[in-house]
């Protein structure tokens, strides 16, 4: 194969305002492979300029210290360095970046270098700009810095307390955030229930997916337009203009983005709009075009970490018959050392408020702390990944405690199938799913019928044997109007996505989408929609690789993050194929004499009457008419371009900000997950022995692209279950600052995954489809409630830690007691 | 005493081609083929050598082209991942990588793929282990490794179509 050469399994007919699948449904291999195999795709650090400068940051070695002086002389002496930039004149030609949160959080000062102050370690503090990679670090090395240590905050949970060092003067406390959520009627649920099961403290660890492309941009500079042109592998450019453009105090069309090929990037590129206003700058000042590229201790050092969480104090009411009615708690979320996404985070996990349950009555209250850490930023399943792991725990624990099997809780508690479109208690609309029967497949993919068995088994070997289930949903398409429920003063709601398809001169099918891909294969999938419109194969379609806001299908919310392009990207690329398809048939209707565009259909790459098929107009001679030869045209065909915008709004509403009540994503796909551990009673060490994933994230566009989505977040959360966890000592200093000391799963380290799926169309989408791959939060939950079943048979120690490396695993197994401590069941 | 070098001129061939350059003593080799020969397909990942996103092949054996320096390869004959296919013809690891969906992002590919013939080449009919073995020093972040060990499988067994 070498390209997409997938024959139709139906004819490639369109009827009359008619799609007919031939390729959607398709597992077509991708487009995108053809270069990526052959070491042909374009990545940042492969462009290159003539007379470009290599950037090396200089970073702060100190969680937190005052900065007393900035010395660049040594380093402007090596022969080849061509400039730096320091603090003190970012503050002056930028303004801080725009903050979401509101007073006092929102009075944190963030700016592309530190200013005055480091607030963790590897901070930016002086840029360096020299001929080579080389030199340019050396140069980093001659950068004298003089700091005054403070003392740093590195526990989140005293972070806030009374006499902490404050990492923000202008915020006055280490309080970024603070809201309430009140649902339902607690008190009344309490007052209901026959048991309260109370857990005191559960922790989510601090990890991201670590991209292998680590961040770089090659920034140019047009002095005669005063334009940037940033080829970057930013993920969310419609965030980053908004962010970047206020900062450098100009217009969002001074700065062109620009990306082709992207190394992985799981919300980790969102933020990356800090060093890129550096590099502005650097390219302006020195007026060469100038490249960084992250190396990866810098990546893990100071990049952009998933968000840690406790949960403190929560209060569960559960009837006699298992049936919960609901949820307290207080959560902590730590956002490290700066807000760049944050304090997004306090109401993104509140697009799942109830995880998968039918639990009706929740009251939180949410606070987010910054500390002397690198700072958070999306990581996948951001948010909704730490609550619903919080969810899934606390259903294995009420199980645990009130001895109620797992699987029986899960199914009474479970919101039904019947009971979709279902509206949770804060008012989301899931709209789509059958967990349930999710749960059956998954069971039956690890052999749940033969459970018992297989742990007789293990257990005569000498090993303890436990099975766990994961239930998560990954929300997609946000509404940021939810924004507004952090900030009742920000304007941001809805969402938006763009595409443009024309048909050019000689009959090419250009596609050109807003997003930025990082290996969704949206190529792929967007031809895979337009050939079925069109009438004619992927082939045939030409989806332009990457993203070029000036592309005009660049839009406020562009991009590719939060499990949306199934539902904005294609939602754009259909609208927009739909206009293409009506002007198509409106040259064809004209020039074949049909009375109307009724009359005439699409087969293909030819226009067709369809009372004589032989009377047929090819698409080229379309693209010729309209493009080259349109003095043919009668004067009322003069409108028509073939070169069709559109834009997808999908159908969101302003929430209420009183009440933090509305519908915050339109589509919830589904992930249950099942889990078999083996774990070594004397050393805590275990494995996974088996292991069922299935999805429903309705319609699937590419079966086998949806698939490998989920082995690759179920890899991610594997890993983060068993190893990943960026370990900070009391200073400050990151423990696993690369992949030598933070290990990600390699092959050996995979169990065999099998996957299964079903699919619940959304009523909501263009296509039926909802947005996936963020959905490996499961293995997170999956991992710990096996480990909380194998842990039964000796002590009955409760998993309370989203990480669990097997030194944890023998802590519980010495000391079942300590984390039992945490649990308390009150009979009402 | 002299001053150390700190340059020297070396001469490797790459996918059959031969290049003669000065090259910087401390430069690392993948650093001279993506900066200095424009082999932009091999990938850097980390800095610690764990990765395996810059494996390339070198007089035979598979080698992370950030671990050795560009001058520890004079006189080497190296095979990156812009050699694999012939006359326009994928490689059969490149059209099962597609086949079996075993990319998503792509950046780990070349390594991937080079590491894959490293072990073609020497054992052409591995066991589902000495596969993962063979690509244990190559970290993918996309594909939790599951169609990629199904595509190096299908390579050897010649079933690359899908």
């Amino acid at each position: 194969m070498s390209e997409t050469t997938t024959a139709p399994e139906r004819p490639v007919t369109v009827e009359a305002d008619e799609t007919k699948p031939g390729f959607i449904g398709v597992s077509v291999p991708r487009k995108e492979d053809k270069r990526l195999v052959q070491g042909e795709g374009v990545f940042v650090d492969d462009v290159k300029r003539h007379a470009m400068a290599y950037v090396h940051f200089a970073r702060s070695p100190y969680a937190h210290a005052a900065i007393t002086s900035i010395d660049v002389s040594k380093a402007m002496e090596l022969e080849g360095v061509y400039g730096t930039l320091i603090g003190e004149e970012v503050a002056a030609q930028t303004d801080a970046f725009f903050q979401i949160a509101p007073p006092p959080g929102g009075h944190v000062r963030d700016y592309a270098l530190a200013v005055g102050r480091v607030r963790h370690v590897g901070e930016p503090v002086v840029a360096v700009a020299a001929a080579t990679r080389e030199l340019a670090r050396d140069a980093a090395d001659l950068v004298e810095v003089e700091y005054e240590p403070l003392t740093p905050v590195v526990d989140m949970e005293r972070a806030a307390d009374p006499g902490m060092p404050v990492l923000h003067d202008e915020v006055g406390s280490n309080v970024i955030w603070n809201g309430q959520f009140d649902y339902g009627d607690f008190d009344a649920a309490l007052a209901e229930a026959d048991k309260v099961v109370k857990i005191d403290r559960l922790h989510f660890h601090r990890f991201s997916s670590t991209p292998l492309e680590t961040s770089g941009a090659l920034v140019e500079y047009n002095r005669g337009t005063g334009q940037w042109t940033i080829q970057s592998n930013n993920q969310f450019p419609g965030f980053a203009v908004i962010m970047m453009a206020p900062a450098l105090r100009v217009g969002i069309d001074k700065l062109r983005f620009v990306s082709q090929d992207i190394g992985g990037g799981f919300g980790n590129k969102i933020c990356t709009h800090v060093q890129l206003v550096a590099l502005c700058l650097l390219a302006r000042k020195l007026r060469r075009p100038v490249n960084w590229t992250e190396w990866r201790t810098d990546q893990h050092t100071a990049n952009s970490h998933g968000n840690e969480r406790v949960f403190l104090d929560v209060e569960v009411p559960v009837k006699a018959d298992g049936t919960m009615l609901g949820f307290r708690a207080r959560m902590i979320d730590d956002c490290g050392a700066y807000t760049r996404y944050e304090p997004l985070g306090c109401i993104i996990w509140a697009q799942v408020t109830p995880g998968a349950y039918r639990w009706r009555n929740v009251r939180v209250d949410f606070t987010q702390v910054c500390t002397n850490k690198s700072p958070c930023g999306p990581n996948r399943g951001y948010s909704r990944m730490q609550h619903l792991w919080f969810t899934e725990r606390v259903i294995d624990i009420v199980a645990h405690e009130l001895d109620l099997d797992p699987v029986e809780i899960r199914k009474r508690n479970y919101i039904r199938a019947d009971e979709m479109p279902y509206e949770t208690p804060n008012g989301c609309i899931y709209d789509s799913g059958d967990y349930a029967r999710c749960l059956d497949e998954a069971l039956k993919l690890v052999d749940y019928a033969n459970i018992e068995e297989r742990r007789r088994d293990a257990e005569a070997r000498g090993k303890l044997f436990g099975v766990g289930i994961g239930s998560t949903l990954d929300s997609g398409t946000n509404n940021f109007g939810q924004s507004t429920l952090v900030n009742p003063e920000l304007q941001f709601s809805g969402n938006n996505e763009v595409a443009t398809v024309k048909l050019d001169i000689f009959g090419e099918i250009v596609v050109t989408i807003g997003t930025t891909p990082q290996g969704q294969g949206h190529e792929t999938t967007a031809a895979q929609v337009v050939a079925d419109m069109l009438g004619v194969t992927p082939d045939d379609v030409n989806v332009r690789a990457g993203h070029d806001s000036y592309w005009n299908s660049h839009a406020g919310f562009s991009g590719t993050y939060a499990s949306q392009f199934a539902v904005t990207g294609l939602g754009a690329v259909k609208g927009a194929t739909e206009m293409l398809v009506d002007q198509i048939k409106r040259i064809g209707a004209a020039v074949l004499g049909a009375d109307s565009t009724d009359d005439v259909f699409l087969e293909g790459g030819f226009v067709k009457r369809k009372d004589n098929p032989e009377a047929a107009l090819p698409f080229m001679a379309c693209g010729a008419i309209v493009n080259a030869n349109n003095a043919v045209l009668p004067m009322e065909a003069r409108d028509i371009t073939l070169n069709c915008r559109y834009v997808y709004v999908p159908p969101h509403q302003l929430p209420d900000k009183e009440r933090k009540y509305g519908n915050l994503t339109l589509t919830y796909a589904t992930q249950i997950h099942a889990c078999v551990v083996e774990v070594d009673p004397e050393t805590g060490e275990y494995e996974i022995i088996d292991y069922g994933a299935v999805d429903d994230c309705g319609v699937r566009i590419n079966p086998q692209i949806v698939e490998g989505q989920v082995h690759g977040a179920t890899a991610q959360a594997l890993g983060a279950a068993t190893h990943e966890v960026f370990t900070y000592d009391e200073e400050g200093n990151l423990l696993t600052p690369n992949f030598y000391d933070y290990h990600v799963p390699h092959a050996l380290d995979m169990p065999p995954l099998k996957t299964g799926y079903i699919e619940s169309p959304s009523p909501f989408t263009p296509l039926g489809a909802k947005g996936m791959g963020e959905g490996g939060g499961a293995g997170l939950s999956a991992v710990c409630s096996a480990l909380q079943d194998a842990l039964k048979a000796r002590g009955g120690a409760i998993v309370w830690d989203s990480c669990n490396p097997p030194h944890r695993v023998w802590e519980m197994l010495q000391n079942p007691e300590q984390s039992r401590a945490n649990v308390r069941v009150e009979n009402m | 005493m002299a001053e150390p070098v700190s340059s020297a001129t070396i001469g490797v061939d790459v996918n059959g081609d031969r290049y003669e350059r000065e090259v910087a003593a401390r430069k690392l080799l993948v650093h001279f083929l993506r900066d200095d020969l424009d082999l932009t397909g091999t990938h850097v990942g980390c800095d610690t050598g764990n990765c395996g996103a810059c494996t390339v092949i070198v007089d035979g054996v598979a080698v992370k082209s950030c671990m050795i320096l560009a001058i520890q390869a004079d006189g080497a004959s190296i095979e990156t991942v812009e050699g694999l296919a012939s006359d326009g013809e994928l490689h059969p690891l490149q059209q099962a990588f597609s086949s079996r969906h075993a990319l998503q992002c792509g950046y780990c590919t070349p390594g991937m793929l080079m590491s894959a013939k490293n072990l073609l080449d020497h054992n052409p009919e591995p066991t589902e282990t000495e596969i993962r073995r063979a690509i244990q020093g190559n970290i993918c972040r996309c594909t939790g490794y599951v169609n990629i060990v199904e595509a190096i499988d299908a390579a050897a067994k010649g079933e690359v179509s899908g």
